[in-house]
């Protein structure tokens, strides 16, 4: 694909810092995390978004590992809005209060992105491995709605608290969120590593997805309700990242490059960093971009299939954990030979007997 | 669309918190910005949303664009009373 062809990205997601005090075991970040040590300094992140939004990135996602465990939070956003990106601050709370809000709104932040582990205090400590968290998020939410920031509350569903997904609905609602994320765990790094303390029963999912959609209709002039569907029980995979290198980019805190969260899981690619390089030429150049852009690496049955285009095949990730082979069409396909399988480790993992959480960033032993 | 969609618009149109018109220079494009939201707007679609800054009511907006398109009011009513219906139905738009 020549680089004319190739569209610009919309969304940065800038991962500051991989430090966190929670540790929930479906952390997106790796299970190699990166240390404070390693971590680009404010100016380079600056020059980052400048890049970003020249190239046509509009949104940034200042994420971690917790954004707010950076003492130069408040610069980053005002770098972020300075470049005319739209800020959004991914984040748990711990670090933050109204004084620190207060300027990060002055320095431009748009919308605030708070996640919760559960909508019960004593289940949610446990799932987050931090005593006293929930609460704190609580009276946090309402900090950002009486600073009239946007809010999204963001909960990320799997077997402990999938049976309360319209109470997570209605919590943020009460919280005065305008748009609350059911994310089903995505099976990746930690999630994959504490898959089988995670994973739902189907029946579990139906009736999870079922009560959505019962209860959206009550919310509808009130909050935005988006699902981030299950895939290891569907029979279509999801476009991951709306396909590979399309849409969006991931920056590591050292700044490596990633076309998605778990790239780096899949061995022989060659990531760029902005360290060495800049940002429109490691979108249009660096090897792990071009490695599954549009559709000439597929295999079959993704290579003639009409859906190619639509759902790019899945998750590349995913294709590489559950059918060997990063170019494999995403075993949440029914359509690929290793769908059967997929399902029956869903379903010998959600009947487990209760399994104690391998806590990100905790339990490695060096 | 119609009259009792019309009617739940809201009386001074303003976009709802974390939502922003912003000029997109690479695409050479007015886009709209929400939370995990970027929504293309074409033509006239700028000009309305521009003016959805809680100060005007709809029928304010309304007489604006005719002029500015030197078109006639019952063209342009519908047009922009859908527009504002759709918004608020994804909650980008407030009252």
């Amino acid at each position: 694909m020549s680089a004319a062809a190739i569209a610009p990205p919309l969304g940065l997601l800038a991962e500051l810092t991989h430090r966190c005090p929670l540790a929930c075991p479906y952390c997106s970040n790796p299970l190699a995390l990166e240390d404070r040590a390693q971590e680009m300094d404010t100016a380079t992140w600056a020059r980052v978004f400048h890049e970003a939004a020249a190239m046509g990135v509009l949104q940034v996602h200042l994420s971690g590992g917790e954004p707010a465990s950076r003492r130069d939070l408040v610069q980053i956003v005002a770098a972020a809005h300075d470049a005319g990106l739209y800020t959004n601050l991914i984040t748990s709370s711990v670090g933050l209060d109204a004084v620190r809000l207060a300027h990060l709104k002055e320095a431009g932040l748009d919308h605030v992105q708070l996640s919760l582990q559960d909508v019960d205090q004593v289940s949610a400590d446990h799932i987050a491995g931090y005593p006293g968290g929930h609460a704190r998020k609580l009276a946090f939410a309402r900090t950002v709605g009486e600073q009239g920031l946007a809010l999204t509350i963001n909960a990320v569903v799997h077997r402990a608290n999938i049976g309360r997904v319209a109470a997570f609905v209605e919590i943020a609602a009460s919280l005065g969120a305008g748009r609350v994320e059911i994310a089903h765990a995505q099976y990746y790094g930690w999630a994959l590593r504490n898959r089988q303390a995670l994973m739902p029963t189907r029946a579990q999912v139906d009736l999870a997805m079922q009560e959505i959609e019962q209860i959206r209709p009550q919310y509808a002039d009130r909050l935005v309700i988006d699902l981030v569907v299950p895939d290891y029980y569907a029979r279509r995979p999801k476009a991951c990242m709306g396909g590979w290198a399309r849409r969006s980019l991931n920056v590591t805190p050292s700044g490596r490059v990633l076309p998605c969260h778990a790239a780096e899981t899949i061995p022989g690619l060659e990531f760029w960093s902005v360290q060495q390089h800049a940002l429109p030429a490691i979108w249009h150049e660096s090897p792990a971009f071009q490695a599954f852009r549009g559709t000439a690496w597929m295999m079959e049955p993704c290579r003639t299939c009409a859906l190619r285009e639509i759902d790019f095949g899945g998750c590349r990730c995913q294709a590489l954990a559950l059918a060997g082979d990063a170019h494999a069409t995403d075993p949440a396909c029914e359509l690929s030979p290793h769908h059967a399988k997929v399902l029956a480790l869903a379903e010998r993992d959600s009947a487990g007997a209760e399994v104690s959480y391998f806590y990100r960033g905790r339990n490695v032993s060096r | 669309m119609p009259d009792s969609d019309a009617a739940n618009l809201p009386e001074h149109p303003r976009l709802a918190p974390g939502v922003r018109l912003h000029f997109d220079r690479t695409r050479d494009a007015w886009v709209l910005l929400g939370p995990e939201r970027v929504i293309e707007t074409e033509g006239p679609a700028s000009e309305i949303l521009r003016r959805c800054d809680g100060s005007r009511t709809v029928a304010q907006i309304v007489d604006e664009l005719a002029q500015l398109y030197n078109a006639d009011r019952s063209q342009i009513d519908g047009d922009v009373k859908d527009m504002l219906a759709e918004l608020v139905a994804k909650r980008m738009l407030l009252g």
